[in-house]
């Protein structure tokens, strides 16, 4: 399959470069870990300097291309050092905490939403003009409202006033413990509505709005035409002959406003307190806690250039024009 | 003047609500700071002026050390507008030569350029910025502006790059360069104006980008917060918990602010595509076709299917509508 391999190949450049920029934003820029700790602790001898380099591993020993390599060396074997504010834990093991909480809320969130707008777009491009197209006004206002921003009024109205959900945190951590059970999976659950809710709510409208433009386009060509004239079912027509073409560029639409999603998603887990990612990158910021900003950009785009990979392949998949285009020329 | 008015009148309803709306927020951001009634940062030492509800002394209420939020929102608007309109110069710039360039030369430097724009598409700029930001010990509005704008080219540049790939095969371009007109004047003069539009919709876009990207980097407290900008505003509400304290007239205003500039970039750029293509338009979507409900995406109307058995008088008065003309019933209703 040349097109995929010629993805392949352009996320492998991808992930290169973001490798590269993350070494080299730390030595171009003029802030650093050491010396931020220094200034917290100011009864810190300047000798302690040289120590805190190496116990956070962030000292440059050796030539430029000896310390590029070995932080590629670190990098493939998930060793981020230590982290600065919850020492002595390492990177690693806090990311691995809260990866799967993000994973598991944004990642499903994202794709219902994804699914549900693509089937609404399909309405609203099917019957245009209908009631459902008209509303699009009133949903590109709640796409327009910041995520962090929509998350704290749905937090005001149904946590704070109403007593429906939680108000922050993953799980009740007084009651139920981690783990496989279903006091937590349950508790987990009703943790995770209201945040997934958001999500749902502010991206549904762009899927929506891209689908329907699409769709409005694809009615036009002369297959959907000849398929109404052969006196096809409409369901058959919108579904295996207008949708499906209309699909392909949702799905790479799909995957360039991951990006988005996921950033928005990480602010988002902020106002929730949500013990994923978003938060620990906060965390990270207050702090001044470079590695760990460093290890979560990383991970972050990592994350986003595997589900590209996914969506190219599904696209592959779905579509036989992209098969014949990659091996055509 | 009259130009102005005609382009007034072919625009779209959605693209006049959006100019409408983002003006009101221009001339805000312009007059904002005269009129504002105190200084943003001012804190009124009165401990009675803390947390104020919204009332005629001060019409969106204080902040819990006592300073006018309505004060703060209109300094705010000035300085969130100006970032991101700066932004959106400094990227779409960006974007065009990019864009032009990398259709233009084609070859290597088109596959190095695209490669560089596809990479930069699919790297996610929030933590990138974060990143950036992050060790920048000065977090002003100029390093944010730069930072925002070295990362909020890509989406234009494509769009632009792939326009001026079918524009330069044209045939007015290959005339020009028979004539001997130079490259520069080519892309100036014969490329470039035709891609106004697809230049003004890539600025509209970008602004949007910076201004939900400057909001959400000042919410986690990467601005500089002696500032007053509407991101900063929310943080502040948030870092004193706002919204426990039941202080709405603290966090709501600043953030549908945001939200109405949203909106209105949104509308302004459905709007023009709509102009562009007509038949994005959300027009009255279903006609009466002898007294039938058709949509435009139905197919072609069967006229017994529409037209069913009307009565004897039904189809004669039918036969004076002006649908009648789209079908060949007979004034009587018979068919066939």
């Amino acid at each position: 399959m040349p097109f995929l391999v010629r993805r392949l190949a352009f996320y492998l450049v991808a992930a290169w470069v973001a490798l590269t920029a993350n070494f080299f934003i730390p030595r171009a820029m003029p802030g650093n870990a050491v010396q931020s700790i220094m200034d917290k602790f100011p009864n810190l001898q300047p000798s302690a300097y040289a120590a805190l380099e190496a116990m956070l591993g962030v000292g440059h020993p050796g030539s430029l291309w000896h310390q590029y390599t070995s932080y590629l060396y670190d990098v493939a074997h998930f060793n981020f050092g230590t982290d600065v504010t919850n020492y002595p834990a390492s990177v690693s093991t806090l990311l691995g905490a809260t990866i799967p909480w993000t994973l598991t809320l944004v990642g499903t969130a994202t794709v219902i939403a994804f699914l549900l707008g693509t089937g609404l777009g399909i309405m609203a491009g099917w019957r245009h003009g209908g009631w459902l197209d008209r509303s699009l006004p009133g949903l590109m206002f709640l796409q327009a409202i910041p995520y962090f921003f929509f998350a704290l009024v749905l937090l005001d109205i149904f946590g704070v006033k109403l007593h429906w959900f939680p108000l922050a945190q993953g799980y009740n951590s007084e009651i139920y413990v981690q783990g496989w059970n279903w006091g937590f999976i349950g508790s987990a659950i009703q943790h995770s509505l209201l945040p997934a809710v958001t999500i749902v709510l502010t991206s549904v409208a762009g899927w929506m709005l891209q689908m329907r433009n699409v769709m409005i386009t694809t009615i036009g060509e002369d297959y959907v035409v000849a398929a109404q004239a052969k006196g096809l079912t409409s369901r058959r027509v919108i579904f295996t002959y207008a949708a499906r073409n209309a699909l392909l560029p949702q799905l790479q639409g799909f995957g360039l406003a991951l990006g988005f999603v996921v950033s928005g998603a990480l602010v988002m887990e902020i106002v929730f307190s949500y013990p994923g990612i978003g938060l620990l990158l906060l965390n990270a910021v207050t702090s001044n806690d470079y590695p760990l900003m460093q290890a979560i950009f990383l991970c972050i785009t990592f994350a986003v250039l595997i589900a590209n990979m996914i969506v190219d392949l599904v696209i592959v998949l779905a579509d036989p024009r992209v098969r014949a285009r990659g091996t055509g020329r | 003047m009259r130009i102005l008015g005609n382009i007034w009148r072919e625009l779209p309803l959605k693209a006049k609500v959006g100019v409408v709306l983002f003006g009101l927020f221009i001339l805000a951001a312009i007059i904002g700071p005269e009129v504002a009634p105190y200084a943003p940062g001012y804190s009124n030492p009165s401990i009675s002026l803390s947390l104020q509800p919204p009332s005629s002394q001060y019409l969106l209420g204080t902040t819990q050390s006592g300073q006018d939020v309505l004060s703060q929102l209109l300094v705010g608007i000035r300085l969130t507008l100006e970032l991101a309109l700066l932004v959106g110069v400094i990227a779409t710039a960006l974007s065009v030569i990019v864009g032009v360039t990398s259709a233009f030369l084609g070859g290597v430097w088109d596959e190095i350029l695209s490669l560089l724009t596809n990479v930069f598409l699919v790297i996610p700029a929030l933590p990138l910025l974060i990143l950036l930001l992050g060790y920048l010990p000065n977090r002003g509005q100029l390093p944010t502006i730069i930072v925002l704008a070295g990362l909020g080219w890509q989406w234009g540049a494509r769009v632009i790059r792939a326009q001026t790939l079918t524009i330069r095969n044209r045939d007015f371009i290959a005339a020009s360069r028979e004539t001997g007109e130079k490259t520069w004047r080519i892309i100036f003069f014969e490329i470039m104006p035709n891609e106004v539009s697809l230049i003004a919709a890539s600025f509209v876009n970008t602004v949007l980008y910076a201004i939900a990207a400057s909001v959400a980097l000042a919410f986690i407290g990467l601005a500089d917060l002696n500032s007053w900008s509407l991101g900063t505003m929310l943080y502040w509400a948030q870092s004193a918990q706002a919204l426990e304290l039941g202080a709405w007239w603290w966090f709501l205003p600043p953030g549908i602010a945001v939200a109405l500039i949203g909106t209105a970039l949104v509308l302004l750029n459905t709007g023009f595509d709509e102009l562009g293509s007509p038949r994005l338009r959300a027009s009255r979507g279903s006609a009466r076709v002898a007294g039938k409900k058709v949509w435009a995406t139905d197919p072609t109307p069967v006229l017994a299917m529409l037209v069913g058995s009307p009565g004897r008088v039904t189809g004669f008065l039918h036969s004076f509508s002006r649908s009648s003309l789209l079908d060949n019933t007979p004034a009587g209703g018979e068919l066939r």
